[in-house]
């Protein structure tokens, strides 16, 4: 790509953004979050796994941000900690869906025939489950370990990248500028991946930012019911599942955090995810 | 006449295009379940310190002596009899007791579609009416949030406010209170049982208990279903045939009930059938917070104490339900669009 084009890439990027504040502030929040993922655990004010019963479930004060837990565990210190785990199980999950759904689905959108068939049967079985369901049966088949969530996420999603990658490059495996790459006596690896593949990946990685949300709620859920991180492993989820036993004796901060963490990250990455697809597809813009 | 006729036909048509995924589901869940791990033998047999003797003996009886395609063959030809095996922890047959628990989850999961609907359409309706007006805006900032709120923690927060604070709920556990008399069960569905037994006040009871878990899978999936009514009705508001019927004088609501919401229903129908399988999943998490006694949390007690057998019914179960549902999607919109049965 020449310089120019880059450089006036970038200029309509900062234009979007600057009549896009809600996009702007998203990416801030998403870089934020990753700051807090790399050097959260260091600058935390409490060690997250070191109980303290005399102080256990006490509300927020000056001393303890968030409150304390059962164990008198510092809630404020484990949420920041926690979010190197959570952030990590889904940009794993999400980035290995994306790489192996973009090479399956755009050999099967090129090559079509007998593997597009197959491949298609596959999807269309894993699109019959509810996909949380499915998640769960392949963490407890697979163990219940962290490494498993992040396989079972990254199937869920799989079907979704497969299908688009396929899709996208079908449409376009006849073009004008494919046949010349053709008889210019590229080879076909050549045209999938320096041809065709470039054109898919930009909407593919809106994609992405919108699955990053759905990854984050899905792993979340997978340990509020008890599969894959275990405690006292500080997780958003497994902090909801152990506050649940407390807030029907009004223990709310036990609660509250972990989920305002979930949902504020969920959200900036939907919200980046929109601005994303307005900046890459100005024909989707609503 | 016709149009019936073409609909069963469509339906069965689709019923058969759906059987290989079907068959898919069955394989993938048969394999998905031999791969569990520990033994199921070993945990059968009265505990670990069985003797070797002891666990052949559970091993044979569980079949898991054979190979792996006699064992698949065994397992479709028993579900094809409606045997999903024997939960060792209820000691019932896994059959028997998802029967009994799934009125329990339907119920629940139904009511939150129902509460869903009623709830999204007229917010999708109202904002496509006034396109980024103050009402537009906060539907939008609505749905926004309300896909970012998992829903064990909306679940928990709904329990924190109406029963901890308000003390207008019922203590959040279970479809009943546990000394309550419980009406004979005909349905199963306790709603359906009460009215059916004449008894108000259980009834009341019981939809009070219904409320919190109801709505708070509803929460969840409102924003899908008002979002896509309105971008589908401002579709319909934009094309000729509302400008023919505003100029020609019907009356305001005429034309949105009768002319726009019913061309723009047919997107809302769709995403039902997508938004019902986000929902069998959020019910596994909705039945793990109010201690809801259907099949998810029947599944989730049993895969603690790893008996696959339920399990497996379970998954399977959702898979079927959720085939069934794309199936009367499908048939509905048929009706909805007559078009779609002539292709």
């Amino acid at each position: 790509m020449s310089l120019t084009a880059t450089s006036s890439g970038l200029r309509h990027t900062v234009w979007v953004l600057r009549g896009n504040l809600v996009t702007a502030i998203a990416a801030a929040a998403a870089i934020l979050l990753a700051l807090v993922a790399i050097f959260g655990p260091m600058l935390v004010p409490y060690d997250p796994v070191a109980s303290d019963v005399p102080r256990a479930l006490q509300p927020p004060s000056a001393l303890h941000w968030a409150g304390t837990d059962q164990l008198g565990r510092d809630v404020f210190s484990r949420l920041v900690v926690a979010t190197r785990l959570d952030l990590a199980i889904a940009v794993t999950a999400v980035s290995v869906s994306f790489v192996i759904g973009a090479v399956i689905g755009s050999l099967c959108g090129y090559v079509g025939g007998k593997l597009d068939r197959a491949v298609g049967r596959f999807v269309d079985v894993l699109m019959a489950f509810p996909l949380f369901v499915l998640a769960m049966a392949m963490v407890a088949a697979l163990g219940n370990r962290v490494e498993n969530i992040v396989i079972a996420t990254a199937i869920i999603n799989l079907p979704f990248y497969i299908r688009f990658a396929r899709a996208e490059v079908n449409i376009r495996r006849n073009l004008g500028w494919v046949e010349a790459a053709r008889a210019c006596g590229d080879g076909h690896v050549s045209v999938v991946l320096r041809f065709l593949l470039p054109n898919v990946l930009p909407a593919m990685a809106v994609q992405m930012s919108l699955n990053l949300g759905w990854a984050i709620l899905n792993a979340a859920g997978l340990s509020f019911i008890g599969l894959g991180v275990k405690p006292p492993t500080p997780e958003w989820g497994i902090m909801v599942a152990e506050g649940a036993r407390f807030i029907s004796t009004g223990r709310w901060w036990l609660v509250s955090f972990p989920g305002l963490a979930l949902m504020l990250a969920v959200l900036c990455f939907n919200l980046l995810g929109d601005g994303l697809r307005d900046i890459l597809d100005p024909r989707m813009r609503t | 006449m016709g149009t019936i006729g073409a609909t069963l036909i469509r339906a069965g048509r689709r019923f058969l295009s759906s059987l290989p995924a079907l068959f898919g589901v069955l394989v993938f869940t048969f394999l998905l379940m031999r791969v569990l791990p520990g033994d199921p033998a070993v945990f059968f047999a009265s505990g670990p310190s069985a003797g070797n003797e002891e666990i052949e003996v559970v091993r044979k009886q569980l079949g898991l002596d054979r190979s792996l395609p006699e064992q698949l063959v065994i397992y479709l030809h028993d579900v094809g009899r409606g045997n999903l095996g024997r939960s060792m922890m209820t000691g019932q047959p896994v059959a028997k007791d998802l029967r009994q628990r799934l009125p329990a989850s339907l119920e629940l999961t139904l009511t939150a579609l129902v509460i869903a609907l009623i709830a999204a359409v007229p917010l999708g309706v109202l904002a496509a009416l006034r396109p980024n007006s103050l009402i537009d805006h906060s539907v939008r900032l609505f749905c926004s949030l309300g896909v970012c709120v998992p829903t064990f923690v909306s679940g928990l927060l709904l329990i924190y406010v109406f029963y901890y604070l308000l003390g207008l709920a019922p203590d959040p556990t279970g479809r009943i209170d546990v000394f309550a008399s419980v009406p004979p069960a005909r349905t199963g569905f306790l709603m359906v049982d009460f009215l059916l037994a004449g008894d108000v006040e259980g009834w009341w009871a019981a939809a009070r208990q219904l409320m919190l878990p109801a709505f708070t899978m509803a929460l969840f999936v409102i924003a899908p279903l008002a979002r896509i009514t309105r971008a589908s009705m401002l579709v319909s508001l934009g094309s000729d045939f509302v400008r023919t019927a505003r100029s020609v004088g019907l009356s305001r609501w005429q034309i949105v009930v009768t002319y726009a919401l019913r061309n723009a229903i047919l997107p809302v129908i769709t995403i039902a059938g997508i938004v019902f399988s986000t929902m069998l999943g959020a019910n596994v998490l909705v039945e793990k917070v109010f201690s809801w006694p259907g099949v998810a949390s029947y599944a989730l007690d049993a895969l603690l104490v790893s008996d696959y057998a339920p399990v497996q019914g379970f998954v399977l179960l959702m898979a079927s339900i959720f085939v069934a549902v794309n199936l009367l999607v499908d048939v509905l919109y048929g009706i909805a669009d007559p078009r779609a049965t002539v292709a």
